[in-house]
C-alpha cells in the first residue's frame, strides 16, 4: 500500500516535471541541444584527430560520449530538486497527504525519460555524423538500457546531493569537480591501457569505464584488431556495471528519501 | 460548538529568536478566526505547525481531534492550506497546477480533473485555465493558490496572509471569495496583517504579539478595546502644535498620540465626521493651519498601541529571522 501510493505520487510529480521541457527553455537545451553539440563537437574536433588501427576513432567515441552524457545528466535530478526545495511549491507537497518519497521518486523517474530523450537525439546525430551499430539489434537495446540504469542509480547520488545544498548554482559546481575526473579518468575518450599506472587502475575499475566499454560492445564499435582489456571488470563490462548501478540504488536512494523527510521537517 | 483546532503552549525557537512563545488557540467549528499581528509575530510559525509543515519545540496541538504531532499524515488529509508565497508551480498551467494538487489529495484522475475546472470556473480564471501561470498577475496567482487549498474540500483550511501585497481590487475579490467558504461548511484559519481584513471575515480574533496571545475576542470586542475612528491632523507649523492637541483633546476618546517630528496628531473619537468637521471649524476659529485631516478607521498598528502601549512596526522582528521556511534552509 505505501509503496503503490509512493509509485502513484511519484508518476503524479514526474508528470508535473515532464510538462516543463514543453515550456522551460533551459530544459530543452539541456536535454536535445547540448547532446547534439557533444556529438558533433566530439565527432569532429577529436574524432579525426586520432587513428585507430582497423577501426574509427569517431565510432569507438560515441560509446564514451553517451557514457558521459548521461552521467552529466544525471546532475540535472540533482539541480532539479535544489531549485524545487527553494520554490514554495514545495510547501504545498508537504501539506498534502501524498507520499514523503514522492518528490524524489517522480523526479528521479522524470529523468529517465528525459534521458531516453537524450539518447534518441544523440543516437540519431551520431547516425548522421557516420557511427553505426555493428553488432545485433537486441544487443544495441541492451546497450541503451544499460546506459539508463546506470544514469538512473547516478540520479540517485545527484538527488541526496541536490537536497543538502542551499541552491541549483552550488550543487552544478560541486557535482563537477566530482564527476568531471570520474568521467575523464576513464575509458571514455582514450583506452584506459593508455593511461599512466595510478590512473589506469582507477579507471580500469572505474564503472564508468565499463559502462562505456560495455556500450562498445553492443553496439559492435570494437575494432577487430583491438586488445583484450586486462582488468577484470573491462573483461566482464555488463555484469560489473549492472552490480554498481544495484548497489549505488541501494545506498542512495534511502538516504536521498530519508534526506528529504528530514529537510522537510526541519525547514 | 466543539473545537476543530486546538492548540496548546507551542514553543518554536530559531536559534535566538523565539517565534512561539507558549501559543495557545482554539477555533470553533465552522467559524473563521484570524491571527492578527504584525511581521514576525508568529502568525505563519503558528501555520506551520498546525499544518504538519514544523514540528513546535514544546506544546501540543489537534485538528479535527488529530494529534498534529502524533499523526501529521492523518492531519494532512484533513487540511488545505494556501502559503503568503503562492505555492502553485509557474511553468504550469493554472488547470495543471490543480489537477496535480488533485491527484495527490487522491481524488482520482478523473474527479481531480472536474473538480480542477470546477474551481478555475468559480475563482475566474477559466479564461487563463491554459496559460503558463507565469504569465498571471500577482492577483490570479493568489487566487490559484487559494483553489488549491479547496481542491479536496477539506474541512480545515489555513490561509496565511491571503492578500498580502495585493492591490485593493484584488484583495476585495479575495475577500469575497473567501467568505464563500465558511457558507459552505468549512472552518478557516486565517493570518493576517491587516485589521479591516480580519473585521471583514474573522468571527473571532486572535491578536498575536511575540509568539503570544494578547487579545481574544470579536472583532466588536476588539474595537471596543480599541477605540472607534480616528481624526489624523498634520499642521503647517509646528508652533500649532500645543493649540491642535488641546482642540483634540476635548473630543478624543482615548490617549493622544503626538508626533514632534512629522507635526501629526492622532485622535481617537466616537462621533465620526461630523466630529471631524467640528473640529476643522474650531482649528478655523483660532486660525491654526492645518496640512492634512483625515478620518480613518483603526488599524493593526492602533489595535497594537491600545493593547500593549507600542506600535506594530516597533514589534516587528526581522523577518528574515523570525520566519520559518525556505530562507532558513541556506543556514543548515
Amino acid at each position: 500500500m505505501n509503496l503503490l501510493s509512493a509509485l502513484g505520487d511519484g508518476l503524479v510529480i514526474a508528470r508535473r516535471n515532464l510538462i516543463k521541457l514543453k515550456r522551460v527553455p533551459d530544459v530543452l537545451v539541456f536535454v536535445l541541444l547540448s547532446p547534439i553539440m557533444f556529438v558533433l563537437l566530439f565527432a569532429y574536433v577529436f574524432g579525426s584527430a586520432i587513428d585507430i588501427p582497423g577501426g574509427s576513432y569517431r565510432e569507438f567515441l560515441m560509446g564514451g560520449i553517451f557514457g558521459q552524457t548521461v552521467v552529466f545528466g544525471a546532475t540535472f535530478t540533482g539541480a532539479g530538486l535544489a531549485e524545487d526545495m527553494q520554490k514554495g511549491i514545495i510547501d504545498r507537497f508537504r501539506s498534502l497527504p501524498m507520499s514523503r518519497a514522492a518528490v524524489v521518486l517522480g523526479r528521479t523517474a522524470s529523468d529517465v525519460i528525459y534521458n531516453i530523450i537524450t539518447l534518441t537525439v544523440m543516437a540519431i546525430t551520431g547516425l548522421i555524423v557516420g557511427w553505426r551499430i555493428r553488432g545485433s539489434l537486441l544487443d544495441a537495446l541492451a546497450g541503451f538500457l544499460l546506459l539508463l540504469l546506470f544514469a538512473y542509480s547516478v540520479s540517485w547520488i545527484m538527488a541526496l546531493l541536490g537536497l543538502s545544498v542551499p541552491s541549483p548554482e552550488v550543487l552544478n559546481n560541486a557535482s563537477f569537480i566530482v564527476i568531471f575526473p570520474m568521467t575523464f579518468i576513464a575509458n571514455t575518450f582514450v583506452p584506459a591501457e593508455s593511461l599512466p599506472a595510478v590512473l589506469r587502475v582507477f579507471a580500469e575499475w572505474n564503472p564508468i569505464s565499463s559502462l562505456v566499454q560495455a556500450v562498445r560492445e553492443l553496439f559492435g564499435n570494437i575494432p577487430p584488431g583491438a586488445p583484450e582489456p586486462a582488468s577484470w571488470p573491462l573483461q566482464n563490462p555488463v555484469i560489473y556495471t549492472v552490480f554498481w548501478s544495484c548497489l549505488i540504488i541501494a545506498v542512495f536512494a534511502p538516504l536521498a528519501v530519508r534526506r528529504y523527510v528530514r529537510v522537510a521537517k526541519k525547514s | 460548538m466543539k473545537d476543530i483546532i486546538q492548540a496548546t503552549g507551542l514553543v518554536k525557537r530559531y536559534g535566538d529568536v523565539v517565534a512561539l512563545d507558549g501559543l495557545d488557540l482554539s477555533v470553533r467549528e465552522g467559524t473563521i478566526v484570524a491571527l492578527l499581528g504584525p511581521n514576525g509575530a508568529g502568525k505563519t510559525t503558528a501555520v506551520s505547525v498546525l499544518t504538519t509543515l514544523i514540528e513546535p519545540d514544546e506544546g501540543s496541538a489537534t485538528v479535527a481531534g488529530v494529534d498534529v504531532l502524533g499523526d501529521p499524515a492523518e492531519v494532512r488529509k484533513l487540511i488545505g492550506l494556501s502559503g503568503q508565497y503562492a505555492a502553485v508551480d509557474k511553468d504550469l498551467t493554472g488547470f495543471e497546477n490543480l489537477d496535480m494538487i488533485g491527484c495527490l489529495y487522491h481524488l482520482g484522475r478523473k474527479k481531480a480533473r472536474s473538480r480542477a475546472r470546477e474551481l478555475l470556473d468559480r475563482f475566474d480564471l477559466a479564461d487563463a485555465a491554459d496559460r503558463p501561470v507565469k504569465t498571471y498577475s500577482g492577483g490570479m496567482r493568489r487566487r490559484l493558490d487559494l483553489a488549491g487549498a479547496l481542491v479536496a474540500e477539506s474541512p480545515v483550511l489555513f490561509l496565511d496572509e491571503p492578500t498580502t501585497g495585493l492591490d485593493l481590487i484584488s484583495r476585495r475579490e479575495l475577500w469575497r471569495l473567501i467568505r464563500t467558504l465558511v457558507d459552505q461548511g468549512a472552518t478557516l484559519l486565517l493570518t493576517t496583517q491587516y485589521l479591516e481584513e480580519a473585521d471583514r471575515l474573522a468571527d473571532d480574533v486572535l491578536v498575536i504579539d511575540k509568539g503570544k496571545t494578547i487579545a481574544h475576542g470579536t472583532v466588536d470586542e476588539l474595537k471596543d478595546m480599541v477605540g472607534g475612528e480616528r481624526i489624523g491632523i498634520k499642521v503647517t507649523d509646528r508652533d500649532d502644535l500645543p493649540a491642535v492637541n488641546e482642540i483634540l483633546g476635548r473630543v478624543a476618546v482615548g490617549e493622544l498620540q503626538r508626533e514632534e517630528r512629522s507635526r501629526t496628531v492622532v485622535a481617537p473619537v466616537s462621533g465620526g465626521a461630523r466630529e471631524l468637521a467640528a473640529v476643522l471649524q474650531a482649528f478655523e476659529d483660532h486660525q491654526l493651519r492645518i496640512s492634512e485631516a483625515v478620518l480613518r478607521r483603526p488599524t493593526l498598528d492602533d489595535v497594537f498601541l491600545a493593547l500593549t502601549g507600542a506600535s506594530a512596526e516597533s514589534r516587528e522582528q526581522t523577518p528574515e529571522s523570525a520566519k520559518p521556511g525556505r530562507r532558513g534552509r541556506g543556514s543548515r
